[in-house]
């Protein structure tokens, strides 16, 4: 379970810099259209680089190998960060960075299967991730697989259902081969998610669900890491979750302190200066 | 203050005279007198599938037995999984596996599938064409439970969905013929069931008779009527044209049991005979086979004489199954009465 061939296996690129390098194509993207959900890929970044650079095993030269770790984009308009993680990890071309969200685009505003080499499923329609991961991970098993599947969600798809349907059939099937990753940046569209629904204590909900859970600071990059690798080496028959808190727009610190809502505001002349404070701390 | 449609609920009342019509249970089978009965047919007919189909798995939300999918968990139980009474799961696992290769059979009653987990079936199954297909008991005016139980608007609120094909199956013909043909379908298909022992109609009217996904079939001939119908109602137009034959009138019967993608060739060209044309179907007047075959023969520029016959648009009483069916137009005697009206 642990031995797998990660991409970046033997790499001399820190996760750090892997995390610095989505958010800055995260960044060129928004750029494009001089919109997105930069807010939110900027606070997931760290998450990502940790998953695609050290908790998953693919090919980036085949993203439909049988034997990747399958990572689910439930919240579809975080596609400006998978895609941005998908061109760090090889599997999208960095030219293509200039057709976000245009016509005849391979990376469309919202995450569609259909339409982008990497993409697992159709998000968007909130609350569908988990419940399409309960059943890859039945398959899987099903096939003897040995493969996770990963299924990124927000802290508003919380509120959402299917989501605890799905929790509770993933517990009541011991599918120990599903990893939730919840990205906790209590913002949702109306507001504070802890004040809208998602009330804490969100741990405690997941572990009375039968989840082995975990809540770190999902902008620390080893606190990420670790959680990562006890999640997977977890021995116990049951599903793994990873409640990250996350600054929203962590990395470009003028607009970490914006009053920062659900979807940013990002102004014209604003994207080179992001683009110009995020260079200054570039990492090795 | 009791609201206007609520004063009914005020009105005290007594037991009818002589022998009482009880309230059809939900697992009561649907009655045609006079016919042939098979047991369980879909989960006779899944199980065969299944065990030349290794791809093939069976789901179901709480109604297993209720769907005749407990046939299959018996007989094979490793290909079951209970996903409990949890429709959106039940619909996005389904997508899952799916999506690992398998080739997913989901249960449940049709008000749920079209009611609650609808955004699941659009957004997990059909916008990605995964070949779920998903069976669901209790079509139309088929128990008497009242408006929770009765999907009298499944096949309207499906054929809007792009990439799903609609199966509304007459009898055990239809269910031993349409499970194979589901399975050999690469995408996703919403098929109403008929559940329990399912008479065998249509073989009794056209011995050589074999369902085929996306065909219109002649299964009587007629001159003076075409009853284009679908689903149960085609079981109630054949013996309503039985009925009406011996009165001297001839009622041909085009049974459609796939209701998307329409065989729109062999309605249009039964259609142009100079018949009167009625659509018989178990679902509102809205949105169902009528509205379709309706828009196929205006495109075509193909007008004869057209008639609906169909649930109304209206949430339904609940009752005893024969009492409804005569209520709402679907009885033999109420088909035949109707088509002789017209005439």
């Amino acid at each position: 379970m642990t031995a797998i061939q990660r991409p970046a296996y033997g790499s001399n690129i820190s996760l750090a810099r892997r995390a610095w390098a989505i958010r800055r194509h995260a960044l060129r993207m928004g750029q494009v259209q001089g919109q997105g959900y930069i807010g939110q890929a900027l606070g997931i970044a760290d998450v990502l680089a940790v998953a695609y650079f050290h908790g998953m095993d693919y090919r980036p030269e085949d993203p439909e190998w049988e034997g990747r770790d399958r990572f689910l984009l439930s919240i579809g308009h975080y596609a400006i960060a998978l895609y941005a993680a998908l061109i760090e990890a090889g599997i999208i071309p960095e030219e293509e960075i200039a057709t976000y969200g245009m016509d005849d685009s391979r990376l469309p505003m919202s995450g569609m299967a259909s339409y982008t080499p990497g993409m697992e499923i159709t998000g968007g329609s909130l609350g569908h991730g988990l419940g399409i991961a309960v059943g890859m991970a039945m398959g899987l098993r099903r096939k003897k697989n040995p493969a996770f599947v990963i299924n990124l969600m927000s802290d508003g798809e919380l509120g959402e259902g299917s989501t605890w349907e799905a929790a509770m059939s993933a517990s009541a099937q011991g599918l120990s081969n599903l990893i939730c990753l919840v990205d906790f940046n209590d913002q949702q569209a109306d507001g504070p998610s802890t004040q809208v629904l998602t009330a804490e204590p969100v741990a405690d909900k997941w572990s009375a669900f039968g989840w082995h859970t975990q809540r770190v600071d999902g902008n620390d990059i080893q606190a990420v890491r670790a959680a990562f690798d006890a999640a997977r080496a977890h021995p116990d028959p049951q599903p793994r979750v990873i409640v990250c808190d996350t600054t929203m727009c962590k990395g470009v610190p003028f607009l970490e302190t914006r009053e920062i809502t659900h979807f940013v505001r990002v102004e014209a002349d604003e994207w080179d200066r992001a683009l110009a404070v995020l260079d200054e701390g570039q990492p090795q | 203050m009791t609201h206007a449609s609520l004063a009914r609920k005020y009105e005290p009342r007594h037991a009818p005279e002589g022998p009482r019509a009880a309230t059809s249970a939900m697992i009561a089978s649907l009655a045609a007198e006079g016919y042939d009965t098979v047991a369980a047919p879909f989960g006779q007919a899944l199980v065969d599938l299944a065990r030349r189909d290794d791809r093939v798995v069976g789901l179901s939300a709480d109604l297993a037995k209720y769907t005749d999918m407990h046939i299959l968990a018996q007989a094979m139980p490793d290909r079951f999984h209970q996903m409990g009474m949890a429709e959106q799961l039940l619909m996005s696992a389904a997508a899952g596996m799916a999506r690992e290769g398998f080739l997913p059979f989901a249960t449940t009653y049709a008000v749920f599938a079209s009611r609650r987990a609808y955004d699941f079936i659009a957004m997990a199954i059909a916008e990605e064409n995964l070949p779920v297909k998903i069976c669901c008991a209790l079509p139309g005016l088929t128990t008497g439970y009242g408006p929770s139980h009765q999907a009298t608007e499944d096949l309207a609120i499906f054929r809007g969905l792009p990439n799903m094909t609609l199966i509304d199956p007459c009898d055990a013909a239809d269910i031993q013929g349409m499970v194979p043909a589901m399975a050999a379908h690469p995408g996703p298909v919403y098929a109403r069931l008929l559940r329990g022992k399912v008479p065998d109609v249509i073989r009794r009217h056209k011995p050589d008779y074999r369902f085929e996904l996306g065909r219109a079939q002649m299964i009587r001939e007629g001159g003076d009527v075409l009853v284009v119908s679908t689903g149960i109602m085609t079981m109630r137009a054949l013996d309503a044209a039985v009925r009406l034959e011996a009165e001297g009138i001839g009622v041909a019967v085009l049974h459609v049991p796939t209701i998307k993608p329409l065989d729109r060739d062999t309605i249009l060209a039964q259609a142009g005979k100079g018949r009167l044309l009625v659509t018989a179907e178990n679902h509102t007047v809205v949105g169902g086979l009528g509205e379709a075959v309706a828009t196929t023969l205006m495109q075509a520029g193909v007008t004869p004489r057209f008639r609906m016959i169909g649930l109304p648009d209206e949430f339904l009483e609940a009752g005893a199954l024969p009492t409804l069916h005569d209520m709402y137009g679907l009885s033999v005697d109420r088909v035949a009465e109707t088509i002789r009206g017209w005439l």
